[in-house]
């Protein structure tokens, strides 16, 4: 029990994430993928108004690395799509655990503002 | 291209992303298909790349520092001891290089300083002579090396009208002294030609310091009349802040307005040149000029200008040899301390790196690069020696008053050395230097033996060669140590040597006063003697009072007295280095107040009028100069221009400095100096011996001055011991500043000992064990350790001792005969040297002998 308070303690202190890291954590939701795919990904998914650049991108997955987000993995996901260049990154527990909080919080926030006609109602 | 833009990137992140983050651009590249498009990707990615990499950058600094911040906090002894060795040599240093960069290097506060010049007449023995004014006049007529060529004299004037009568120094000087200078009045106007000629109104320049204090820094000060010595003068400006000439704390310039009378006597000198050198001239060329002037003068006047030439020498070169040596000094023994200091920095970061192998391995082998672990330990490092390097800012900040003591008097500049850019510049560079050049020496130790030996167990020896090399480093702060030691020594034993030179007075419950005569109110004698008689008198009734009498100017004090030439049997020649003496107006009673015994003859009496035969007191080294072997009283002499005869001798005593010989002195009875000349001669330095603490009469005397003349100032009230340990104080600092480095130096030395020897204890706790559990006692221990220490100090001593005397031979010109192989200073230094190595092993000699062997190899 007291485990799991100090893990959510853990939590509430890497928030609010920053934009470019709650993107890549979301990238990585689905499957494992290399850094150019998860800049791909995030532009797909913002229909490419959010790019990240190589630098933003390296730096945030360095951090990402440090704190324990997400890790390098040596499966490949799939054999014909390999490059043995590249490394491959997948979510760990504690980075989706860290993802759903950040989603959660956004979405109190949302709440909130619907509450005062700020956002639209659920539909 | 892009290549060169990831190398801003720090290596270890470049070597981790650094393929990846390409391959991404090259793919964005080949995506991109216009010429706009590709330009926008260019721009985005060098704007990318320049917010990335500092925020990498700083990222790690951030990380480095929050671990730097907490291994400090995990070794705070450590952090401590280094700190304060840094503080204490980049203090050390700083402080010294600030003085002398402010007495040696930096330009005197003039526009084109080095172009600025005295010009003196030398004569044999004399090598720096005051001008006369007729010499001074037709120099300037005829030489053609200067732009603007001047001449100023002392001047010591009371000034009425302000809150009290006030003493004020400052300088008589032609028009042409403030545009050598290439000065200007704050406010108001400079002298000009007009100012300057005989009969011209009196004006009046005065000091910032001056204006603020007594006159509220008020503007409307130009043009409005002061009274100075009794005449009254119109101000017509005020200098700047900083204008400090002739010497610091001049306060008043008047013009110098010379009359016909002036120019008529070349053996009357007292006039200091000050030129201005043509653009593009040499001081070489300068002095030919002179030398050839000189020469034309001399065969133009052969009796008075016999054997005058004239000199000319920079103004910065007016500071003597022996403040020079004295800084030089100053700057050896910082510059040892700040060694020390490294040498110690160096050896707390060579143990600490020994004892941190294992962590610096296994953090190598989770992947940490070179360059990571470079960075980490420059960060370390540095955060040490900056935080050092600020406390010994202020250190040094914080001493620099003291040290104002040091500046000589002679240099046109202000009191205390001021800190500027330049020395903090200095300190900065030369704490980064410390931080750079001694943080990398635990990651060279790394590198030497490897990651992998690091990660073996019972790796804790420190190895031969690491020992011998922080041996070498205690060796050397024990040798800098004894250098400093024997330096201060030497010093101090000079100064004991003054202190206990015979001044030939009595220096006990003696209080001196100046009282300066305004003239031309006292010119006349009927005028002098009033005074004199109404205050002597009423001081002399005092109770606690024995005896108080007037003389021109107290031995040893800033006035060193007129130098006349002596004419025997009627012929007077011109003043040569050998027939010389100088001269002193006394009343009587001043040889039994200053405690002068008169040898043969009489004193100095009231009835020895103008209307009398002149009579002289001559010092007996006077006799022995002038007259060695003959019987003194009766004897004729031409001196100070009157035929006088000798009716006294009495003692030496020491007028200039306590180190130079007792030169020949006439004293004449101030009844017999006429009115209207030698004004400047005039008695005005009282002295009162009392029975008890004479500054108790301190008040009671002034209150009589006052009443005999409001308009009199009172100034340099002390004791005649205090007069002459101001004789002393410049000694007096010296040793004090050179004794807290050798202090410094010390104890440095002393942490440095013991670090090493506690190091080798715990890296030896192993073998010790072993060595007792096979049957050694704990003394073989102790004196295992101990024999480590003596013998490392032992080579320290011998070294120190050799640099010591041939330090000691350099610095001879300070010692006052003081042998620089003084046996007793040497003895004393080996052995303070000795004491502190031994108290710094003492706590490792102690640890070790308290090593339990059935720990430590249960341990194994």
């Amino acid at each position: 029990m007291r485990e799991r308070n100090a893990n959510a303690d853990a939590i509430a202190a890497m928030l609010p994430l920053l934009p470019a890291t709650f993107h890549i954590l979301v990238a990585l939701a689905d499957e494992d993928r290399h850094g150019y795919a998860i800049i791909q990904d995030v532009a797909a998914r913002t229909d490419g108004s959010i790019r990240l650049s190589p630098g933003t991108l390296y730096r945030s997955i360095q951090r990402m690395l440090e704190d324990g987000l997400i890790v390098e993995t040596d499966e490949r996901p799939s054999p014909e799509d390999d490059d043995e260049r590249r490394r491959y990154y997948r979510l760990t527990t504690l980075g989706t655990a860290v993802a759903k909080a950040e989603a959660a919080r956004l979405m109190d926030l949302v709440n909130m503002a619907r509450a005062r006609g700020l956002a639209p109602r659920k539909g | 291209m892009y290549r060169w833009l990831l190398r801003l990137y720090p290596a270890s992140f470049r070597n981790e992303y650094g393929r990846e983050m390409a391959a991404a651009f090259a793919r964005e590249r080949r995506d991109t298909r216009t010429a706009l498009g590709m330009a926008a990707l260019w721009l985005r990615v060098i704007a990318d790349t320049g917010v990335n990499a500092a925020g990498i950058h700083r990222d790690i600094l951030t990380q480095d520092l929050r671990y730097t911040l907490r291994t400090l906090r995990r070794t705070p002894a450590f952090a401590l001891t280094a700190v304060t060795v840094v503080a204490l040599g980049i203090g050390a240093t700083t402080a010294a290089f600030s003085l002398a960069d402010f007495v040696l290097i930096r330009p005197l506060p003039f526009p084109e300083a080095d172009r600025l010049v005295w010009v003196s007449e030398q004569r044999p023995g004399f090598p720096r002579l005051e001008l006369a004014p007729a010499n001074y006049r037709d120099l300037k007529r005829m030489a053609t090396s200067f732009e603007a060529l001047g001449a100023y004299r002392g001047l010591s004037v009371n000034l009425v009208g302000a809150r009290q009568p006030l003493r004020l120094e400052g300088a008589a000087m032609t028009a042409d002294v403030l545009a050598a200078l290439a000065v200007r009045p704050m406010i108001g106007r400079p002298f000009t030609a007009a100012d300057d000629v005989g009969g011209a109104p009196a004006t009046a320049l005065v000091s910032y310091a001056l204006w603020q204090q007594e006159f509220g820094g008020d503007a409307s000060i130009v043009g409005r009349p002061v009274r100075l010595d009794g005449e009254v003068y119109t101000v017509i400006g005020v200098m700047p802040p900083d204008f400090n000439f002739p010497s610091r704390g001049a306060q008043v310039w008047t013009a110098m307005r010379f009359v016909p009378a002036d120019f008529v006597d070349r053996n009357n000198t007292y006039l200091q040149g000050i030129a201005r050198l043509r653009r593009d001239l040499s001081v070489d060329a300068a002095r030919t000029e002179m030398s050839m002037l000189a020469g034309r003068l001399q065969q133009q006047y052969p009796k008075e200008n016999e054997q005058t030439g004239i000199s000319v020498i920079r103004l910065r070169d007016g500071v003597s040899q022996q403040s020079r040596t004295l800084l030089v000094a100053l700057c050896s023994a910082a510059l040892c301390v700040l060694l020390i200091a490294c040498a110690n920095l160096t050896n707390l970061l060579l143990a600490r790196a020994l004892g941190r192998r294992r962590e610096m391995a296994v953090r190598m082998a989770l992947g940490a690069g070179r360059e990571r672990m470079l960075r980490q330990l420059l960060t370390e490092s540095l955060v040490v020696t900056a935080t050092g390097g600020v406390l010994g800012l202020t250190l040094a900040a914080a001493t620099l008053p003291i040290l104002s003591r040091l500046v000589p008097t002679a240099l046109p500049i202000a009191e205390t050395p001021s800190m500027d850019l330049r020395v903090v510049a200095f300190a900065i560079a030369l704490t980064m230097v410390t931080g750079v050049a001694f943080g990398i020496v635990p990651l060279l130790q790394h590198h030497r033996d490897r990651a992998a030996e690091g990660l073996r167990e019972g790796a804790r020896s420190g190895g031969s060669g690491r020992e011998g090399m922080r041996g070498a480093l205690v060796v050397a702060e024990i040798t800098a140590s004894v250098v400093l030691l024997v330096m201060c020594g030497l010093l101090l034993r000079a100064l004991w040597t003054i202190q206990a030179i015979d001044p030939g007075f009595r220096l006990e419950r003696t209080l001196t006063v100046r009282t300066s005569l305004p003239m031309p109110k006292y010119e006349t004698l009927g005028a002098r003697t009033g005074f004199y008689d109404g205050v002597l008198s009423e001081i002399r009734a005092l109770p606690g009072v024995s005896s108080a009498a007037y003389i021109s100017f107290l031995p040893l004090g800033d006035m060193r007295g007129g130098l006349f030439p002596v004419g025997i049997s009627g012929r007077v020649e011109s003043r040569r280095e050998d027939n010389v003496a100088f001269l002193r107006y006394v009343t009587p009673g001043v040889f039994q107040t200053l405690g002068i015994p008169i040898l043969q003859g009489r004193d100095v009496r009231d009835a020895d009028h103008l209307d009398r035969q002149p009579v002289a007191i001559v010092s007996a080294s006077f006799m022995t100069q002038f007259f060695p072997g003959q019987a003194a009283l009766g004897r004729r002499i031409d001196f100070a221009g009157a035929d006088r005869e000798i009716v006294g001798v009495v003692a030496d005593v020491k007028m200039r400095e306590l180190t130079r010989v007792s030169e020949p002195q006439v004293y004449l009875p101030h009844r017999q100096l006429p009115d209207r000349t030698y004004e400047w001669f005039a008695p005005k330095d009282l002295a009162v011996r009392a029975t008890g603490d004479p500054l108790a009469l301190v008040s009671a005397v002034r209150a009589i001055v006052q009443r005999a003349d409001p308009e009199v100032p009172l100034s340099d009230i002390q004791t005649l011991e205090q007069l002459v340990d101001g004789d002393l104080a410049s000694r007096v600092t010296q040793v004090r500043v050179l004794g807290a480095f050798a202090g410094v130096a010390l104890v440095l030395g002393g942490i440095g000992i013991h670090g090493l020897l506690a190091f080798t204890v715990s890296a030896r706790v192993r073998e010790i064990g072993i060595r007792m559990a096979l049957g050694a006692r704990r003394a073989d221990v102790v004196v295992m350790i101990a024999k480590r220490s003596l013998s490392l100090s032992a080579v320290g001593v011998a070294a120190g001792t050799v640099i010591a005397y041939i330090s000691g031979r350099w610095l001879q010109s300070l010692l006052v005969g003081v042998s620089p192989a003084d046996g007793m200073t040497f003895a004393v230094a080996a052995a303070l040297a000795a004491a502190t190595a031994i108290a710094g092993s003492l706590r490792p000699a102690l640890r070790a002998a308290r090593v339990d062997p059935v720990t430590v190899i249960r341990l194994e």
